[in-house]
């Protein structure tokens, strides 16, 4: 690994350990546009944490991160990912509607309009429900909404399978198929069995990393 | 232009929410009332004794009201994880923050300002006092957002951070509570008050100035 990619997200020699625990060390990847990340590891291996490494809210004890081939902090990297983890982030006293005007406020718009993201997620017509009164797997529908509603290039998703009945996970996987198709980046988690339409899959297995 | 869309959408947002969950919103006005009508009972038939502690009585239910009120600013946020996404969001943290406060004084703030006169009325507070007291609410309700913003923001990653965040906040409240209640106890007495408000209004300004930054920081903190 000589070299910065340029284009994507690097990450070089990172380490994270919790409570006196090593979780990983030594950890290091790239991902290139149109490629896709699958980490898997047993439980407290340290996905999520690293995951939130990656999102900038932990800081990791030894690595580097570099986006474009810049540190993180002094890149549009915040502009350029969207994250979604086990807390989906939506207002459950908010409207369908209302939660995602706001996220797309607080972000820069993307190619798709609200309406033509829900039915994306085969939403359509939940438009104006309270959020409090959709199922697990609707309001997971929900949160990966907003993916597609801003502009972004890499996607970090936590368990985005989690509570999705089997037609929701076929349809979140074409999803990914389709932003990593078009030259988007995917760093996930999953104990899923998946059968991602990705090309250019990288597995990292954590328990494996120290 | 888009981080003032962000600002005024984190407003509306905010006070949508308060607006769909007002039975607990309305909580801290119904305290400053009960505690301000609580006073007279207890204190017994002596108008000018009333009279004398209205600017304190008033400011002390006020100042407690919003500290009671500080702990919803961020725990829904952190708890559904809508705290990640704005720290994840392109736009600038602190002004995002400082929308926040602007709603939640908004909702906590605002009412107290309408509902105080009324009650120093019944406590007997001259009339000539009025203005004073609601233009000292005015400037320092939202000093009081401000400066709670902080504490709540380093205390809504803890279980039980209620206590902690009194302890941290009370301290920086005392002087806000020095200087308006001394306010109005002056304009109850004829004097000029002028000294008091302009230091208020500083305070405030600095406040709207100086305290996003930590906020934001302190948030960054808590949800590692």
């Amino acid at each position: 690994m000589d070299g910065k990619c340029s284009n994507g997200l690097q990450v070089s020699g990172l380490a994270c350990s919790r409570d006196d625990r090593l979780l990983f060390s030594g950890l290091s990847f790239v991902v290139a546009p149109g490629e896709a990340l699958l980490l898997e590891g047993s439980n407290g291996s340290g996905k999520t944490s690293l995951l939130r490494i990656l999102c900038g809210f932990r800081d990791a004890d030894a690595g580097e991160l570099f986006w474009r081939g810049r540190p993180l902090v002094d890149s549009d990297y915040l502009v350029e990912m969207a994250y979604v983890g086990h807390a989906e982030g939506i207002k459950k006293e908010l409207t369908v509607l209302e939660n995602l005007r706001f996220s797309r406020a607080l972000n820069q718009p993307g190619k798709l309009s609200i309406d033509q993201a829900l039915a994306k997620v085969q939403l359509a017509g939940f438009d104006d429900n309270a959020v409090q009164t959709l199922s697990a797997g609707q309001k997971r529908r929900l949160s990966l909404a907003r993916l597609l509603i801003t502009a972004n290039t890499l996607w970090i998703l936590d368990e985005p399978f989690t509570s999705l009945d089997r037609q929701g996970m076929a349809l979140i996987e074409t999803l990914i198929g389709e932003h990593v198709a078009a030259g988007g980046m995917v760093v996930m988690t999953s104990h899923h069995d998946l059968n991602l339409p990705v090309a250019r899959l990288q597995r990292i297995h954590l328990d494996t990393c120290h | 232009m888009s981080l003032t869309a962000a600002f005024f959408a984190i407003i509306r947002r905010d006070l949508l929410l308060a607006f769909r969950r007002r039975a607990e919103m309305a909580n801290p006005l119904f305290f400053f009332v009960l505690v301000v009508t609580l006073f007279p009972l207890a204190v017994g038939a002596q108008p000018n004794l009333l009279q004398t502690m209205a600017p304190g009585v008033v400011w002390v239910s006020a100042l407690l009201a919003a500290l009671l009120s500080l702990d919803g600013m961020f725990r829904s946020d952190f708890e559904d994880g809508s705290l990640e996404q704005m720290l994840l969001s392109a736009q600038s943290l602190p002004v995002l923050v400082l929308g926040k406060v602007v709603a939640h004084w908004l909702v906590t703030g605002l009412p107290l300002l309408v509902i105080a006169p009324l009650l120093a009325l019944f406590l007997g507070l001259p009339e000539r006092a009025m203005p004073t007291l609601w233009l000292t609410l005015l400037l320092a309700t939202p000093v009081l957002s401000l400066i709670g913003a902080i504490g709540v923001a380093l205390t809504v990653g803890l279980r039980r951070g209620g206590m902690i965040l009194s302890l941290l906040v009370l301290p920086l409240y005392v002087p806000v509570l020095i200087f308006a209640s001394s306010a109005v106890d002056r304009a109850a007495g004829g004097l000029p008050v002028s000294a008091q408000i302009n230091i208020l209004l500083s305070m405030l300004l600095a406040a709207a100035v100086v305290t996003p930054l930590p906020t934001a920081a302190a948030l960054r903190m808590s949800v590692n």
